[in-house]
């Protein structure tokens, strides 16, 4: 069959395998979803970062993005729901050396997470924290979420959701952290930029990335297949730096303003600390 | 390309070109390469690959000019270009 492909080799590696775990592809995430393309952008920035590869660490909550963890070929851990950044914060408190990157869904960081992540941004902790936002609990088939928009339909809101969404650059922001910045999946090489400029950044730094979920929040709220729901967002989103995190609200089918919002300064939490002890 | 005028750097400057290589069995059949490849060098094929999904070809192997964009886009780690 691959020989009456036209104009196409056919190979076995891709320039990427090197960071990842091959054995673990194909990955399970749906065709279209947005998760791979952001594995994708963080592999890119990691390659074009050329850290030191064994002081870089992935750790992961639970979800579709809490399985980002398992399929990259570094140091890594899965840890239960909502406790990526505890587990993170005590990594990088017992090594200060390690590069620790949290990677993980809207539902474990805001919702079940929601306390460890202010707090990690209120201590400003030196971690890099890249949140994938597809506004449901994807893995458990599409219920609502902390970050679902009012009115849209999911699984447990079919008459539209009631509640009021987190608008998560603004908390981070709030809170205190030292960069924020979101994206949508499509925007690749600025998605690529931002992580190198987060894992770059000294002090706790968020990376909100808009990503569709085809198969549950897009189905409910008719927003087509895949690449429409990913054409539909990014078409929908401006992109205004500096801008106050505050009106960067998402409303269903309303404009998405994306961007770099938050780049300062801070002593973290591991300055002030040795600073105090010495 | 038409020009209107000769650009002063044209002996020099050289139009990259690209060989576009995919892991066929990886492919979900996004469309996400095909949609978004600025020079519209990819198509889908009729073809399946082993988990039923239609892997693009290309249509147009002149056209591309190696900026990654595809390789970037898609999920899977299935395509990937290698300037020549």
């Amino acid at each position: 069959m691959a020989e009456e492909l036209t104009n196409l080799l056919i190979s076995e590696h891709h320039p990427m395998d090197s960071l990842l775990r091959q054995d673990r592809l194909p990955h399970i995430w749906c065709s279209g979803c947005g998760l791979g393309t952001v594995l994708t952008c963080f592999v890119s920035a990691l390659q074009k970062l050329e850290l030191d590869l064994n002081k870089v660490v992935i750790v992961s909550g639970i979800g579709c993005t809490g399985r980002a963890a398992g399929y990259l070929n570094l140091d890594g851990f899965h840890t239960t729901h909502g406790r990526a950044i505890p587990f993170a914060t005590g990594l990088k408190l017992g090594n200060p050396e390690l590069k620790v990157v949290v990677i993980s869904g809207d539902g474990d960081l805001m919702a079940i997470g929601g306390n460890h992540f202010i707090h990690a941004a209120r201590r400003n902790m030196d971690l890099t924290v890249l949140c994938v936002n597809n506004f449901n609990y994807g893995m458990t088939s599409g219920q609502v979420g902390p970050t679902t928009p009012t009115d849209a339909r999911t699984s447990t809101s079919p008459y539209g959701n009631a509640e009021h969404p987190f608008n998560v650059p603004y908390l981070a922001a709030a809170t205190g952290a030292t960069y924020v910045a979101r994206w949508t999946a499509l925007h690749v090489r600025r998605l690529e930029r931002s992580l190198i400029e987060a894992m770059n950044k000294r002090g706790f730094s968020l990376v909100e990335v808009i990503s569709p979920c085809p198969t549950y929040y897009g189905r409910w709220n008719k927003m087509g297949d895949a690449l429409e729901q990913m054409k539909q967002y990014h078409d929908h989103s401006i992109i205004r730096h500096r801008t106050d995190p505050a009106e960067a609200d998402i409303s269903l089918g309303g404009e998405i303003i994306v961007g770099r919002f938050v780049d300062e300064d801070k002593p973290t939490f591991c300055d002030l600390q040795r600073e105090a002890v010495q | 390309m038409k020009l209107w005028r000769k650009p002063l750097d044209q002996d020099r400057v050289v139009v990259p070109h690209g060989e576009i290589h995919l892991i066929l069995e990886r492919c979900k059949g996004c469309q996400l390469c095909v949609t978004y490849c600025p020079r519209s060098v990819l198509e889908m094929s009729n073809l399946f690959n082993a988990k039923g999904y239609h892997p693009p070809q290309v249509g147009f192997p002149g056209r591309c000019v190696a900026c990654g964009l595809c390789a970037m886009l898609c999920p899977e780690f299935a395509i990937y270009v290698v300037e020549v």
